[in-house]
Formats: C-alpha cells, sequence, structure tokens
C-alpha cells in the first residue's frame, strides 16, 4: 500500500522529464477517466470480469432497494402513517416517525424528553473533548467530568433547580445506553489498569487476589454478572436495605469489563523490556512513579487495538441490561414496537438500530486507528 | 434565612404526610399496604411487552389490561391512578424481583400453580384472566380438532411448558406431532406463515395477536377448540400478608361485580341515588367496604370510576373495542359461559 503514491510521484516525475526533453505526450488513452478506468477497473481480464460483476450486482440490487426504501415506501406518523403502511408495497418508516420518541428516549416523561436529550448532548461533548489528547491532563478532566457529569446527573434525575424528580427506573432510550457505557468504561478503564499491574504484583496476596476476580470474573457471562448485581444482591442485603438497581447494573458492568481489559493491559505491559524498569530503578524512581511515567503510557500505547476491542463490544453489551428490566436504546425500541397497528414493522425498526449502533461503532474505531497513527509519531508502530 | 424556614417547614409538612395514613386508618392495614401508603406509590412488575396486556405507547406510557389491573390497586389504595409505578420483568427476573421486595406485585400472566403457592412463598389474588396453550392452523387445512393433527408440524418454542403440554396431549389421544422448535417468536411466525409448520402454538393470547396484527387475512386461521393447559393467571404477591392478598383479590372481585350490576366508569355516578342496599355498600355510600382494608370506603366507587368494569378493561385492551378482537370466552362472567363470579360484598 504504501508504497503506490510513491511508485506514482516517481511516474508523474519521469513523465515531466520527457516533456521537458521535447518528447511527446502521453497517449490520450493514458489520461484522465480513461486512464482511472484502465488501471482501477480493468486492469486485466480477472478484474474486468470483477468489475462487470460488481456492476451487474448492483443494477440488480439498487432499483429494488430504492423501490423499497424510498420510493414505495410510507413516512407519515400517527394513525395516517399506519393506514399508509398497510397499503405500501415498500418500507414503512412511519414507524419511527411515530416511535422515536421512545425510541430515543424510553419511559422518560415525555414532555421533560428535552431533558435527557441536552443531558445526552453534554455527556457526548465531554467524550469528544476526553478524546483530545492535549485535554489528557488530570487538572482538565477531573474538573470538566465532575461539573459536566453532576449537571447531566441532576438534569435527568431532576429534584434541583425546579426540575421534576425523575427515578432513574424510567431512565431509558439512547442516553441510557450512552450513560452506561460511558460510566463502564471510565470506571472500568482505570480498574483494569489497577488489575493488570496488581496481577504482575510481587506480593502474593495482591497477585493472588487479581488472579481469582480476574478468572472467576471471565468464567461467567455478563448476563450472571447482571442477574446477581441486580437480583441475587439484594436477597443478601437485609431486609429493606435496597440501593439503587442503576447502580449495581453499572458497577457490574464496569468490574466485567475491567476484567476482561485487564488482561489486555496485561499484554501490553508484557511487551515492555525488562531494561527500562531497571533504567527507571537505576534512577531512583519509585514503584508509582516508574510505572505512571514509564510503563503504562508504553503499555497502553501498545495495547490500544485490543483496548479499543473491548470498548466497543462494551457498547454493544449495554442492550444486555433488559435482564435486569431496564429500557435501553434496544429494548425501549422493542417495547415501543408492541402495539397493535406497528408490531409488523419490525424490519425498519431495526434498520434504524442498526445505523445509529453502526456509526456509534464506526467512529469508535476510526478513533481508535487515528490515536494509534498519532501516538507512534517518530516511533516504531507498535 | 429563608430557606432555612422553607427546609423546616418542608420537614414538618412530610412529618404530617407521614403520620396522616396512620391516624386515617381504623383497622390494620398489613405491612405491604403500610409500606405502599408510606412510600407514596405501588411498585408493580410487569411484562416488557405483551400485546394487549402490557405495553407503552407512542409517548412512552404504560397501558393494557395487566397495566389497568395495577392502575386498579394504585386507585383503590390512594385514589389515584397514577401513583404506580412500573418496573419491566422478564419472566426469569419476576420472582427473584418480587420476593426481594424490587415490587410490591406481579401483574403480568403469571400462573398460579401448586409449586409456585406453596414452596416458592408467593401468594395468588383471585385469577383475572383464564388462558391455556392453544393450536393455530391455517383454515386451508379444514382441521377442527386437535386430534385430526395425527403427523403434523408444530411450530413451538424450546424448553416451554407449552412443549411438554403438547406431548403431553400427543400421548394422551396416541397421535405424533412433529416439533419444529424456534426460540423467537418472529422468526416462529414467519416460520407459520410461511408453511415450514401446519401448527402454531403457544399461549392463546399470543396466538390471538399474531392471527389478528401479522396474518394478511385474519380469517384464514383458526385457532382449535381444544386448550392443551389451563393457565389461570393471577396478581402475585409475596406470602405472609393475608390482608394485602385480600385487598387485591377484592379490587379484582370489584371490578366484576360492577360488571354483574351493570355498572360501569360512565354510569357510575347515576347510581348515586339508589337504593339498593348492595350497591349502596358497594360505592361506599353506606360505610363498611373501606374499614375492612383500613382504606377508603369510596374505595370501589374509585376503581369503578376511574378503571372501570371487569367488561370495560377487557373491552379497551383485549376485547372488541381493540384490535385484538378476543373473544370473552372463559373470561366472560358465570351466566355467560365464563368463570367469573364475583362473591358477596357484604
Amino acid at each position: 500500500m504504501a508504497a503506490t503514491p510513491g511508485a506514482m510521484a516517481l511516474s508523474a516525475a519521469s513523465a515531466a522529464q520527457a516533456l521537458d526533453q521535447g518528447g511527446r505526450p502521453p497517449p490520450v488513452l493514458e489520461r484522465g477517466v480513461l486512464r482511472w478506468l484502465r488501471t482501477n477497473l480493468f486492469a486485466s481480464w480477472w478484474h474486468a470480469g470483477l468489475t462487470l460483476l460488481g456492476l451487474y450486482v448492483l443494477v440488480a440490487v439498487l432499483p429494488p432497494f430504492w423501490t423499497w426504501a424510498v420510493a414505495g415506501a410510507s413516512f407519515a406518523p400517527g394513525q395516517a402513517g399506519a393506514e399508509a403502511c398497510a397499503r405500501a408495497a415498500g418500507a414503512c418508516w412511519s414507524v419511527i416517525a411515530e416511535k422515536h420518541r421512545v425510541m430515543l428516549f424510553g419511559l422518560y416523561p415525555y414532555e421533560q424528553h428535552w431533558r435527557p436529550l441536552v443531558a445526552m448532548l453534554l455527556w457526548c461533548a465531554l467524550v469528544l473533548a476526553s478524546c483530545v489528547p492535549s485535554m489528557w491532563r488530570p487538572s482538565v478532566l477531573a474538573p470538566l467530568w465532575l461539573a459536566g457529569g453532576a449537571a447531566c446527573l441532576a438534569l435527568m434525575g431532576g429534584g434541583v433547580a425546579g426540575l421534576a424528580p425523575v427515578a432513574n427506573s424510567d431512565w431509558g432510550g439512547l442516553p441510557l445506553t450512552i450513560l452506561l457505557f460511558t460510566g463502564t468504561v471510565l470506571i472500568g478503564l482505570p480498574l483494569a489498569a489497577l488489575m493488570a499491574l496488581g496481577r504482575r504484583s510481587e506480593l502474593p496476596a495482591i497477585s493472588g487476589i487479581m488472579t481469582a476476580l480476574i478468572e472467576l470474573t471471565r468464567g461467567v457471562p455478563l448476563v450472571t454478572v447482571l442477574f446477581v448485581a441486580a437480583v441475587l444482591f439484594p436477597l443478601f442485603m437485609p431486609a429493606g436495605v435496597n440501593f439503587d438497581k442503576l447502580l449495581r447494573a453499572q458497577i457490574g458492568m464496569a468490574i466485567f469489563f475491567a476484567c476482561y481489559e485487564a488482561e489486555v493491559i496485561r499484554g501490553g505491559l508484557q511487551a515492555i523490556p525488562r531494561g527500562q524498569i531497571e533504567a527507571a530503578t537505576s534512577l531512583g524512581l519509585g514503584y508509582w512513579r516508574r510505572t505512571v511515567l514509564i510503563v503504562l503510557p508504553q503499555a497502553l500505547r501498545i495495547a490500544i487495538p485490543g483496548i479499543m476491542n473491548h470498548i466497543i463490544a462494551a457498547f454493544k453489551n449495554t442492550s444486555l441490561v433488559i435482564i435486569i428490566g431496564l429500557l435501553d436504546f434496544l429494548n425501549a425500541t422493542k417495547a415501543s414496537l408492541v402495539d397493535p397497528p406497528w408490531q409488523r414493522y419490525a424490519t425498519e425498526a431495526y434498520l434504524f438500530l442498526a445505523v445509529v449502533y453502526f456509526l456509534v461503532c464506526w467512529a469508535m474505531s476510526q478513533y481508535s486507528q487515528w490515536l494509534e497513527r498519532r501516538l507512534a509519531d517518530g516511533r516504531p508502530a507498535g | 434565612m429563608r430557606n432555612f424556614a422553607g427546609a423546616l417547614g418542608a420537614l414538618a409538612l412530610a412529618g404530617v404526610l407521614h403520620a396522616m395514613p396512620a391516624a386515617a386508618q381504623t383497622h390494620p392495614a398489613g405491612p405491604t399496604v403500610g409500606q405502599i401508603v408510606q412510600r407514596g406509590h405501588l411498585i408493580c412488575g410487569t411484562n416488557v411487552g405483551r400485546q394487549g396486556f402490557s405495553s407503552v405507547d407512542s409517548q412512552g406510557r404504560w397501558w393494557g389490561f395487566d397495566v389497568d389491573f395495577c392502575k386498579a390497586i394504585a386507585v383503590a389504595i390512594f385514589g389515584d391512578a397514577s401513583k404506580v409505578r412500573y418496573v419491566a420483568l422478564s419472566s426469569a427476573q419476576r420472582f427473584p424481583a418480587l420476593q426481594s421486595g424490587e415490587v410490591d406485585i406481579l401483574s403480568r400472566n403469571t400462573t398460579w400453580t401448586l409449586t409456585r403457592d406453596t414452596q416458592n412463598g408467593f401468594d395468588f389474588a383471585i385469577p383475572n384472566f383464564y388462558s391455556g396453550s392453544a393450536l393455530m392452523v391455517p383454515r386451508a387445512l379444514n382441521v377442527t380438532s386437535a386430534r385430526q393433527l395425527d403427523g403434523a408440524t408444530v411450530c413451538v418454542f424450546p424448553g416451554s411448558t407449552t412443549e411438554r403440554y403438547l406431548a403431553d396431549f400427543g400421548r394422551r389421544h396416541n397421535i405424533t406431532f412433529r416439533p419444529v422448535v424456534i426460540e423467537n417468536v418472529r422468526e416462529m411466525t414467519a416460520a407459520y406463515l410461511s408453511g415450514r409448520c401446519d401448527v402454531n402454538t403457544q399461549d392463546a393470547t399470543g396466538l390471538v395477536s399474531i392471527r389478528a396484527l401479522e396474518t394478511p387475512n385474519p380469517n384464514d386461521h383458526v385457532i382449535l377448540p381444544e386448550m392443551l393447559s389451563k393457565e389461570p393467571l393471577a396478581i402475585t404477591m409475596r406470602q405472609g400478608d393475608a390482608q394485602f392478598r385480600d385487598l387485591i383479590s377484592w379490587v379484582v372481585m370489584i371490578t366484576i361485580e360492577g360488571e354483574e350490576q351493570g355498572i360501569t366508569s360512565a354510569n357510575i355516578d347515576n347510581f348515586a341515588n339508589s337504593q339498593d342496599p348492595h350497591v349502596r355498600r358497594l360505592l361506599g355510600l353506606t360505610p363498611g367496604i373501606g374499614r375492612a382494608f383500613g382504606i377508603d370506603d369510596r374505595w370501589a366507587y374509585n376503581v369503578l370510576k376511574q378503571v372501570g368494569n371487569y367488561a370495560e378493561i377487557f373491552d379497551r385492551n383485549v376485547g372488541k373495542d381493540s384490535p385484538l378482537r378476543m373473544e370473552r370466552g372463559l373470561n366472560g362472567l358465570w351466566n355467560q359461559g365464563g368463570l367469573l363470579y364475583s362473591y358477596p360484598i357484604n
């Protein structure tokens, strides 16, 4: 891949040289659109065959898809939309027009939907800001997240500044998905780093406990962790003591995420040559300074692809909270379809979901690749 | 300073509100009702989504047959149908959630069985819906009885009680079915409609909603008269609070009584001058029926006024006024071929 631009630059340079020396310009066929077609689509009989096959598939698939998705589709919301859908030959996008509020915000009181919307936007802005490497300083991130996070939770939960209180059992939809996801990563990543370090600790008590915790948690599915957090945990507590279900689920998910991520980070830690640690020790650095200044930054950089893998999986895992009766984006959509006129149009609703999930996951994977390139500047690629 | 005074006032008010229910009680209301009153709302465990029974409308509000009974209980206790918080529960989670006190009651298609009633430590109010596993076939097959289905392929959920009932039915009548097990309800419906199986079996209410909502022409499909199982669905609560169980049973009873007496949410105020002693007691015009539970004497009036009688609840959610158009069948009054029978209110 990397050789191609260089080769093209070379041939361009030699063509210019040929012109300077009074030679003839290349034949017309070798320029512009035709040249592009020849080199990219019809370079050989094999490529030409594939190109034609691709064209045939497009011609066969696109018009029916257009008819289904656009020309024959129904877009109107409400009762009229349901009737139009029953008549329409194509897709019923009306189901999204009609149900998008429930899909996006779940059971949150309808008149108050602006609150989760604003909270979600604010939250996303915080996440985006935290993605920029120049912001990675505790003095910047800590106050930002404390203030922003408190504002978001106050918006969602109410009970302050004249906002009506909304129990978090009524939170739902996309804000809940994003909240659970970011909560999992924010609590889980630092925890994972600590667990990875703990597992490599020279103190047998610490490494033993960490190994047991990681192996035990990895030995059960997330569904089980959530079930224990939501259902069994209260049974162990004395009667009447019952702390928040959402918080329990969040902590369960974060621990589960941390146990997997810890192993990824441990992989990164193992890649750091012993010589570096010994060099740092000989400079008089203690364990924590050695770890925070020398070891972890390199280990994390090496582990980025694996870390991001689990982060993306964590985003998709949020839909498992249905086990404990919380309606996240996926399950709010499912619940919204249990309505007589709309039951049939699950496909359209799921497509809408798929697009949102894809965009989020794709953005994360793009970010991870960008981060890898950026952190690799001036160093051999991890 | 003003803030401080305000906070103090709020505290005092909260104290008064807490003290009030206790003062108003003339009869101990049982620990559960006490907790509910103190908390200020009923916590009702519902199904995550069951057509006509519990679902979420386009504005995110719960509605349905099971949800209406949650409202009826809240009305009986508070006089206000909005004082309910709903917790959507999967079938695996419902019993632990009830046991741990996360919900006060389950109003979500739970069958009253011997094991649940005894070993599992639950109590049931009187059933408010009679259902059962049934079989649906295309009309074109010209089948009128399940006994004609020897050798038929049957779509069934794996590991469900329905699967067992189907096998039992086959053994009893000496016929063999070829089961096609499909986990997902949508795939199962698609398999049935595409002819991959001749018969679709599951709870009758599920079959009715598939026939009404997902078939191109509902009349092309028949639900056979045989029920493979009996499913008396009842509101479920923790064992050991007899007064709470009494209250819920009587809320169900009141809706049936309302239908028997012809009292609806629309005409209930016409009975205000009724001289019938029975009706006067029911509506709280003659005091008595609230005192027995430690709640307002007008509770039955409030239930019928705000939620309606059984026929109204049934018809608007699953019956003739809904797209499901379920028949009353077993869920009709005892004198109309059903099983609903209200006990004397005196």
